[in-house]
């Protein structure tokens, strides 16, 4: 039996991950008000791509952490062009159209990206290399291994980042301004077309990076891996309220902890009867009780209901 | 019409199948304070939107001595046509100060925007009290301001402007409206719409009457608000 820390140093390490790909959600939301359920897929693509990467540079000799920067340098501008590419051909067509429509392509986009992964690696699950020393820290009685570190200080590096460039830069204000009014914000002089595309694009930036920390932290990546991930981080995201950046952090973080505690003793709870095994159960029972009982989420404002 | 900064034909807009506004002609003189007055649902917001391709329109638009009517509303702006919309439009989540930057956003010279912030500022030195805080949490009349004051930060060539007046109490309506005649005084043209009309026509020299899709009389504004009809129409006489 794992003991309390360890269950939260473990549910840190998630929900930061959780975090990353919900922003992704939660941006997107913000100034679309649309829910770009291909964005799973963007992650799972990122790990792919970077994977690839690394095997290519499997001979070169050439240090693990290295390599694993090659990767991302290559995965993250890959998966900030799909993601952009998706808006393109699948959400901008129909952005006067009902609100299921957008809805549908997004299943078909994710359908696509997975058989095209499907085609070019195959359906096995992938072993994700060591890239990071796997002697683990102690720390009062938990372990946490240099890959959480890693997962942790990314992930806050670039949420850090992502604060910075939404606060702080020309671009940041002109995707404020758009998804508080996207009419008077073209009236500023704002291209609302180009700032949409620019936050598909940084918020698969983030998918990537995410996609490459979670399949280094469970050492496996496979072309459905996004399918899971993606309805987590959306729950994440509703849980913090969607279309707040804060949220999405905060909400990410919790359904981390929730999940990690939660299968740390569901078999306490219930005798054994359930195992840890029953870890997905979590999110949606989180999602369904959010739902239920403040759809608003926990940091986020009364969204009126849009037909 | 070698001076009109803003020239237009045959405008029309067209909601679904319904007409909104059925042909008019106008202009706009450089330098010149031109209000278009009318009832509700008169058309006047629609004719501004299609000013600012925020609707598409049929007939012909120039403004500058160029056509316009294909250009995008972003593109516009960095033209120095500016809009500022009914219901003024601040970005309420933003601070004051920011809401000013993104009056200035296509402009890159940013020392003549430090020094059109210090002109805002001096002309509405309430903003400047306010910079850091939330526009939505200023009262409506300072909401008015900055929206004006956010429009100026774009160095506009024509502003126009939707009802500035409306909802405000009239000591702040007395406000805006020297500001606007500040702004005049400045040498930027004006197009105001207006439901107080009669203050609409003290402050500009000429005066468009719009009734139902339609310019039905034009003069100039001494001459529409001596005019019968316009006084038993629109100035409560
Ligand atoms: N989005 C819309 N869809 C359909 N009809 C519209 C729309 N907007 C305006 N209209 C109609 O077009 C006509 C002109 O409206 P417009 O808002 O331009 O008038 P206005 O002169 O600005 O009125 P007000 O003084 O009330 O602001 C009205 O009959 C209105 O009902
Ligand atoms: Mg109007």
């Amino acid at each position: 039996m794992e003991t309390l820390l360890q269950q939260i140093i473990n549910g840190i390490v998630l929900g930061a991950v959780y975090a990353l790909v919900a922003l992704g959600y939660t941006m997107v939301y913000g100034i679309l008000g649309l829910i770009n359920f291909a964005h799973g897929e963007v992650v799972m693509v990122g790990a792919m791509v970077t994977l690839a990467v690394i095997k290519l540079l499997a001979g070169t000799g050439l240090p693990l952490v290295v390599q694993l920067l090659i990767g991302l340098a290559v995965s993250i501008p890959a998966c900030m062009a799909l993601g952009a590419g998706i808006e393109r051909v699948a959400y901008r067509p129909l952005r006067n159209a009902p609100r299921l429509a957008p809805l549908i392509t997004a299943i078909g986009v994710s359908i696509i990206l997975q058989y095209l992964v499907v085609l070019v690696w195959g359906r096995t699950y992938h072993p994700y290399p060591e890239l990071l020393p796997t002697t683990p820290f102690d720390l009062a009685g938990a372990r946490i291994s240099p890959a959480q570190v890693a997962i942790i200080f990314f992930s806050a590096l670039v949420m850090a980042g992502l604060l910075w460039l939404v606060h702080h830069t020309r671009l940041g204000r002109a995707m404020r301004a758009t998804a508080e009014n996207p009419v008077v914000a073209r009236l500023m002089g704002v291209n609302v077309n180009h700032v949409v595309t620019m936050t598909f694009a940084i918020g698969s930036a983030l998918g990537a990076v995410a996609g490459v920390l979670v399949s280094i932290n469970y050492s496996v990546a496979h072309y459905q891996m996004g399918f899971i991930l993606g309805l987590k981080a959306f729950t994440a995201a509703v849980l913090g309220g969607i279309g707040n950046l804060g949220g999405a952090m905060v909400g990410g973080l919790l359904l981390g902890l929730i999940e990690a505690l939660g299968s740390g003793y569901v078999g306490d709870l219930t005798g054994g009867l359930f195992g840890s095994n029953y870890r997905d159960v979590f999110a949606f029972l989180v999602l369904i009780v959010v739902l239920i009982f403040r759809p608003s989420g926990l940091l986020g404002e009364r969204v009126a209901e849009r037909a | 019409m070698a001076k009109a900064v803003l020239d237009v034909l045959n405008l029309e807009v067209h909601y679904g199948g319904i007409a909104a506004v059925k042909g008019i002609s106008f202009a706009v003189e450089e330098g010149e304070m031109v209000c278009l007055i009318g009832a509700n649902g008169a058309g006047k917001t629609s004719t501004l939107k299609a000013l600012v391709r925020m609707l598409p329109s049929r007939g012909e638009i120039h403004y500058g001595g160029a056509r316009v009517d294909h250009d995008e509303s972003h593109v516009l702006v960095g033209k120095g046509l500016a809009l500022v919309p009914e219901g003024r439009g601040v970005f309420a989540r933003m601070s004051v100060a920011e809401n000013l930057a993104m009056g200035a956003y296509l402009r890159r010279d940013a020392a003549g925007v430090q020094k059109d912030l210090e002109e805002v500022y001096a002309l509405l030195p309430r903003l400047r009290e306010r910079q850091r805080q939330l526009a939505g949490t200023l009262s409506g009349g300072e909401q008015q301001m900055l929206a004006i004051g956010r429009a100026l930060m774009g160095r506009p060539r024509l502003l126009l402007l939707d009802e500035p007046s409306m909802g405000l109490a009239p000591i702040m309506v007395q406000r805006v409206f020297e500001l606007i005649r500040a702004i005049a005084e400045r040498g930027v043209s004006i197009l105001l719409v207006e439901q107080n009309a009669r203050l609409a026509l003290e402050t500009c020299h000429r005066g468009y009457v719009m009734e139902s899709g339609l310019i039905t009389l034009a003069d100039t504004a001494a001459k529409l608000a001596a005019d019968p009809r316009v006084r038993a129409a629109y100035l409560g006489e």
